[in-house]
């Protein structure tokens, strides 16, 4: 079922008013995304950090969030320091490694990190209902909302699909090799899995219907207008201003 | 069991044709009635059309041809159904689908709060309802750790924090252990609501319902009899004599 690590706790973040959250996280990952000085940046991942630790979230299942990202930014590591141009850092052989390709890596890692890490404390510290909720309320279509959020929840679906599949194929034997049973295996469970998971979505609507489920979305949570909300926006933009303010004095 | 005489059918199906796309009919020219007060009990092989048969009840899947009322109303667009939902209880046959809430607290309180109680509403029908289960202590478990018969019973509390008139329950016992079983059992006997049962178990049929149908072609097929037989049974120490309750 719908696995939320994240969304359970009772942390400073937890407590504070989801569109707060919302926004907060949107306008900080902008501002983090179109930095280029590196104090600036440094200082993005540090508050983006300081966050997680707020959120008191478990180090271990965030370390694995990032992991995945970071999958896909040692893919620039891996091609933008050989081939930015430029001065050159170090030759390796035939091999040139440029210094503007370097610093363009560094920037992608850190600014990506810092806005996974931003999300992973403001956003999924909340549960599917009351993000759609947040959504709705920040007059968001109403179309849009639903399609997001059951994207958001039916992935979860497709994920356990996968799983059931692939712990059948094991316990039967299978061992992937480069041969055409085991392409076929491969086949056969991805289509597999999209027809099962369609099969439990159209399941899963046809419940939430039967309770009465038209499109809007509620919340138990309560989250009053607090001295702790004024205090949550207050932190938020000091850190934004201040990051903003380290890119103008260091890259202006 | 109602009584035709002086009240309507709470439901009442006529002359009802389904066929899923591509396929042959699965129910044709079916006619159900329920009363108030029924306890009914749907005994068929699978693939009979019985979980379609309750899947048309509550409007998730369009009829071809036949009429539908419920509460002496006529059920035709899916306006009616929403309000069809607020009146009938599906319990559905795999729990894992019904449940997708995070805690089970927000998921009993999900369909009041689609009905559009008020926060302060929805909890205190979700609280009542849980400790009228004997869930209490379950607010603020996380649903999909449950385990199969803490799912059932969870999924049933969903259902009745709505204050469902009927109940359709599908194939109820599937997976329960004995405990648990007992414990459904008392639950639908105490719960003073109609319900219409699915279930392969012909003792528990008997005990829980005071008739029993079957589905035949595509046909309601009233089958009440009950014929006393003995048969065989295994359990532990069974070559020691002994008796059943």
């Amino acid at each position: 079922m719908l696995n939320e690590p994240f969304s359970i706790g009772n942390s400073f973040i937890h407590r504070t008013d989801p569109r707060l959250r919302l926004i907060s996280a949107f306008v900080y990952s902008i501002v983090v995304a179109v930095l280029y000085g590196f104090p600036s940046l440094i200082a993005s991942v540090g508050f983006s950090f300081a966050l997680v630790r707020v959120a008191g979230l478990n180090g271990k299942a965030v370390l694995k969030r990032l992991a995945l990202i970071n999958g896909f930014v040692l893919l620039f590591w891996l091609i933008l320091p050989f081939t930015a141009g430029g001065n050159i850092l170090y030759s390796l052989g035939p091999l040139n490694i440029y210094e503007t390709g370097v610093f363009l890596a560094l920037q992608i890692t850190l600014k990506s990190n810092a806005i996974i890490m931003a999300f992973i404390a403001l956003v999924s510290t909340m549960n599917f209902s009351t993000l759609g909720h947040a959504l709705n309320s920040l007059r968001l279509p109403q179309k849009f909302v639903f399609l997001f959020v059951l994207t958001y929840r039916y992935i979860f679906v497709i994920e356990q699909e996968y799983k059931k599949i692939w712990r059948s194929i094991k316990v039967r034997g299978f061992f992937p090799k480069t041969t055409i049973h085991c392409y076929k295996t491969y086949a056969y469970m991805i289509g597999m899995i999209f027809v099962k998971a369609s099969a439990r979505a159209d399941r899963v609507y046809r419940a939430m219907l039967c309770r009465g489920f038209d499109g809007s979305f509620y919340t138990l949570a309560e989250y009053p207008s607090s001295g702790k909300n004024r205090l949550f926006l207050c932190l938020i933009f000091f850190c934004t201003f201040s990051i903003i303010f380290l890119e103008i004095v260091f890259h202006g | 069991m109602g009584n035709s005489m002086t009240t309507d059918p709470i439901i009442h199906l006529n002359g009802i044709w389904y066929s899923y796309p591509g396929e042959q009919p699965v129910l044709k020219n079916l006619d159900f009635q329920v009363f108030k007060g029924d306890r009914i009990g749907l005994l068929a092989p699978n693939g009979s059309g019985k979980t379609t048969l309750f899947h048309v009840i509550m409007g998730l899947l369009p009829i071809a041809e036949g009429s539908i009322r419920i509460f002496g109303r006529k059920i035709e667009s899916e306006k009616d159904f929403v309000w069809v939902r607020r009146k009938i209880g599906l319990l559905f046959q795999d729990a894992d689908d019904q449940l997708f809430s995070p805690t089970v607290l927000d998921d009993v309180a999900f369909g009041p709060l689609n009905m559009g109680k008020s926060k302060k509403e929805a909890l205190a029908v979700s609280r009542r309802v849980l400790s009228f289960l004997g869930l209490s202590s379950f607010e603020d478990r996380i649903t999909f750790k449950l385990s199969g018969g803490e799912k059932k019973l969870v999924s049933l509390a969903t259902i009745l924090s709505m204050d469902p008139e009927v109940l359709l329950l599908d194939e109820p016992l599937n997976g329960l252990d004995n405990k648990t079983r007992t414990k459904l059992m008392d639950i639908l006997k105490t719960i003073g609501v109609s319900y219409v049962v699915i279930s392969h178990d012909i003792d528990f049929l008997i005990d829980a319902t005071d008739s029993i149908y079957t589905l035949k072609d595509g046909r309601i097929e009233k089958d009440t009899t009950v014929y006393v037989h003995s048969h065989d049974h295994a359990h532990m120490m069974g070559h020691v004599p002994h008796q059943h309750e």
